[in-house]
């Protein structure tokens, strides 16, 4: 489990974990980036982020017809993006909302569990653990 | 510029006839930039110079730059169109979600005119646009947000910005402001009004996409160094810990802060409001503009009972900062925080601008006191310093009111005084409220010569604290407020929030500009910010701002300041200093 939400109640909603995230799939922007952050229904409420907890048994991998997802031995799963046909079925899978889309290469943004986004958090909503 | 960066593309939409269309325009933002440059030259090319503010040729231009969406806290859009409030230049800027939005969604700026015959908002969706109807979202009162209704029809939910107005805008107040995110708002010069005249209640937009820069792993390098520098470094303290409120203490000792209309230097229990005060009492949550780690937006808690149904509690949160405290606390004579955070939603509720409504009533105030205006005016409504729930109803009244006065506060107090008298106490600068800061000389000429009499165009109360230590001659401060408000164009090109300036220096902004493909030196970076300038002033006069009838406000002169009692004469010379320095700069 290398990232988890340790205190989303304190989350500002500044979004400096999804450009990281970004920046760790070699991208600068938010297409390439697999976290979501969202308010509450309205600011006021605080916000919710969505961060892939790499899970031991992942339905992502289990969802997927063409095996394009391997299950890693420390959590999460990797993309062979040669065997993915873009289908989301990895998407509709995941409970926490944490796999992203490129709508350009039209296929899933996976994380890749290297706890950029925890560490750029100022704020220590995320956490980062190395197992 | 990247050749392939959208950012070239300019969005334009006619409300008149429902079209959009898309102009690639690398010749504007190769040469300005991006925002405040790019748009105001979008200006001088979709505004005629003699047109009514409230006339479907009015342009709403929105613009971004080359580091929105790529460097933390590049975070703001700037809006511009001819002023309702002062008839000529209207500037103002805003956060929120709005300026990764309009990145994400593929444009360097939005052009928007017309007027549509029917209540609606515009969708835009990356490369689409879509006219709505907001017939239903038309007049809605309190209770009932646009914002959360928009929020359940529009698809980017946590990216997507909702620019919207509130009934002020919709009754077209020339100090209507548009809201976007709940807490950010274009406040001041009144594109709430201009929204409201084009029947348009929001602005949606939203998108998401990948951008380039020349060279990814020193991008990396540049872009690290910023975030540690917004985290650790003490030039963001401020905003990060108390906010900018913290300043409400120190500018009270220093007789800086406007107190009741600069009537006094004094108010008994100011520190009820101070930022430590409502820190302790009220700080509910702390939230970020996108793309800006600092987390400056303080949200207040306010509890308020249900005065029909016991143990029924209703819990707002509010945002505030100095300006607000400012305008709607000292200016006021309200020492009561809960007093405050009530003014605050009421001018949230209606969609106004909080400086220059804390102004207008202040106005009001002194003006009733000394008999300009009387009880019949006011509907029955006796203001009283400190009186919040009468401010409150009369704040409702600028709004909704029939009476003829209150129809002509929704001009400013610029026009209500030259109508009924009370000149000398109406503080105004160019036609527009004061901000609050009676510091000394910069501020205030800050506020006349700002191309948005704005004390954000040149920052004359961080002069003044300078001449407090070391005094200035009239050619010094002339000088300062000219060359800071030029450097300020620069900033407000690329779009950086201002409370990164200090982390942003020439030199980090000439690295972070070549790595999106702008390869220019010092000096022409220098050059741009003094033509953006110069582009602005030209657009001012055009539209009738006439330099030579510039005077300060009788009444700065009446109240010891920062610097002491400020004399007329040193001021008039620093004036047409500053008048010949700009007349040879056209």
């Amino acid at each position: 489990m290398p990232v988890f939400v340790r205190d989303s109640e304190k989350c500002v909603g500044c979004l400096i974990c999804m450009f990281a995230c970004g920046r760790a799939h070699l991208a600068v922007g938010l297409e390439s980036s697999c976290i979501k952050v969202r308010s509450q229904g309205g600011i006021s409420r605080g916000f919710s982020v969505f961060v892939c907890r790499g899970c031991e048994d992942p339905p992502c991998a289990r969802s997927c017809p063409e095996d394009a997802l391997i299950v890693r031995k420390s959590g999460g799963v990797l993309l062979k993006e040669d065997r993915c046909t873009g289908c989301s079925y990895c998407v509709k899978a995941c409970i926490l909302d944490a796999i992203g889309w490129s709508t350009i290469k039209n296929k899933p943004v996976i994380c890749i569990q290297c706890g950029e986004c925890a560490k750029s958090c100022h704020y220590r909503v995320l956490e980062y653990r190395r197992i | 510029m990247i050749q392939e960066d959208t950012l070239k593309k300019v969005l334009y939409i006619d409300l008149s006839k429902k079209k959009f269309w898309v102009e690639e325009r690398t010749d504007l933002f190769s040469q300005f930039i991006g925002g405040t440059g790019v748009a105001i030259k979008l200006l001088h090319e979709n505004c005629g110079y003699d047109i009514d503010p409230f006339s479907p040729e009015n342009p709403i231009i929105f613009a971004i730059g080359p580091l929105n969406g790529l460097f933390p806290i590049a975070s703001k859009t700037v809006a511009v169109f001819k002023s309702p409030h002062t008839g000529n230049l209207g500037e103002s800027h805003a956060g929120g979600r709005s300026a990764i939005a309009i990145r994400m969604a593929g444009y360097g700026a939005i052009v928007i005119k017309g007027r549509s015959d029917r209540p609606c908002y515009i969708a835009i969706h990356s490369d689409k646009v879509y006219f709505k109807d907001a017939t239903t979202l038309w007049g809605l009162e309190e209770g009932v947000s646009a914002g959360r209704l928009i929020r359940n029809q529009e698809p980017g939910a946590g990216l997507r910005t909702i620019m919207r107005i509130g009934p002020a805008g919709e009754k077209m107040v020339s100090f209507a402001c548009v809201t976007l995110e709940t807490y950010r708002h274009f406040g001041r010069l009144g594109l709430g009004a201009v929204f409201g005249s084009k029947n348009l209640k929001a602005v949606v937009v939203s998108g998401k996409r990948d951008l380039k820069v020349t060279n990814f792993k020193e991008y990396k390098e540049v872009y690290g160094e910023l975030l540690a520098q917004l985290a650790q470094s003490d030039k963001m303290r401020k905003y990060h810990e108390l906010g900018t409120s913290s300043n409400i203490m120190p500018l009270s000792f220093s007789r800086g802060i406007p107190i009741k209309n600069l009537l006094t230097n004094e108010l008994q229990e100011i520190s009820n409001i101070s930022g430590e005060s409502f820190a302790e009492k009220h700080l509910g949550r702390r939230v970020a503009c996108s793309h800006c780690p600092v987390a400056c937006i303080h949200l207040a808690t306010l509890r308020k009972p249900y005065e029909d149904e016991p143990y029924f509690y209703r819990t707002v949160y509010l945002s505030y900062d100095y300006e607000l405290i400012y305008a709607l606390g000292s200016m006021l004579g309200v020492t009561s925080s809960e007093g405050v955070l009530k003014l605050i939603e009421v001018v949230e509720d209606m969609g106004l601008d909080a400086i220059s409504t804390g102004v207008v009533l202040s106005w009001i105030t002194e003006a009733f006191e000394k008999g300009v205006i009387s009880e019949k005016m006011t509907e029955g409504l006796i203001p009283q310093w400190g009186n919040v729930d009468t401010y409150i109803e009369i704040i409702k009244k600028i709004v909704y009111g029939t009476s003829e006065f209150f129809n002509d506060t929704r001009r400013g107090i610029d026009y209500v005084s030259s109508k009924y008298g009370g000149k000398e106490f109406a503080l105004t600068y160019g036609g527009n409220e004061m901000p609050g800061y009676h510091t000394g000389y910069a501020a205030h000429i800050g506020y006349l010569f700002g191309a948005r009499h704005s004390h954000l165009d040149s920052a004359g109360y961080a002069i003044d604290k300078e001449a407090m230590v070391r005094p200035l001659n009239e050619e010094q401060i002339a000088n300062k407020i000219i060359s800071e408000e030029c450097w300020r164009q620069i900033l407000s090109t690329l779009v950086i929030c201002f409370f990164g300036r200090e982390i942003y220096t020439v030199d980090v902004i000439l690295r972070c500009l070549k790595l999106t493909g702008y390869n220019i030196s010092k000096e022409e970076l220098l050059k741009i910010g003094q033509k953006i300038y110069i582009d602005k002033y030209r657009f001012k006069i055009k539209s009738g701002f006439d330099l030579s009838s510039l005077s300060l406000p009788k009444r700065v002169f009446e109240l010891p300041s920062s610097i002491g009692l400020l004399k007329k004469d040193f001021a008039d010379r620093i004036i047409e200093i500053l008048r010949e320095k700009i007349k040879s700069l056209l």
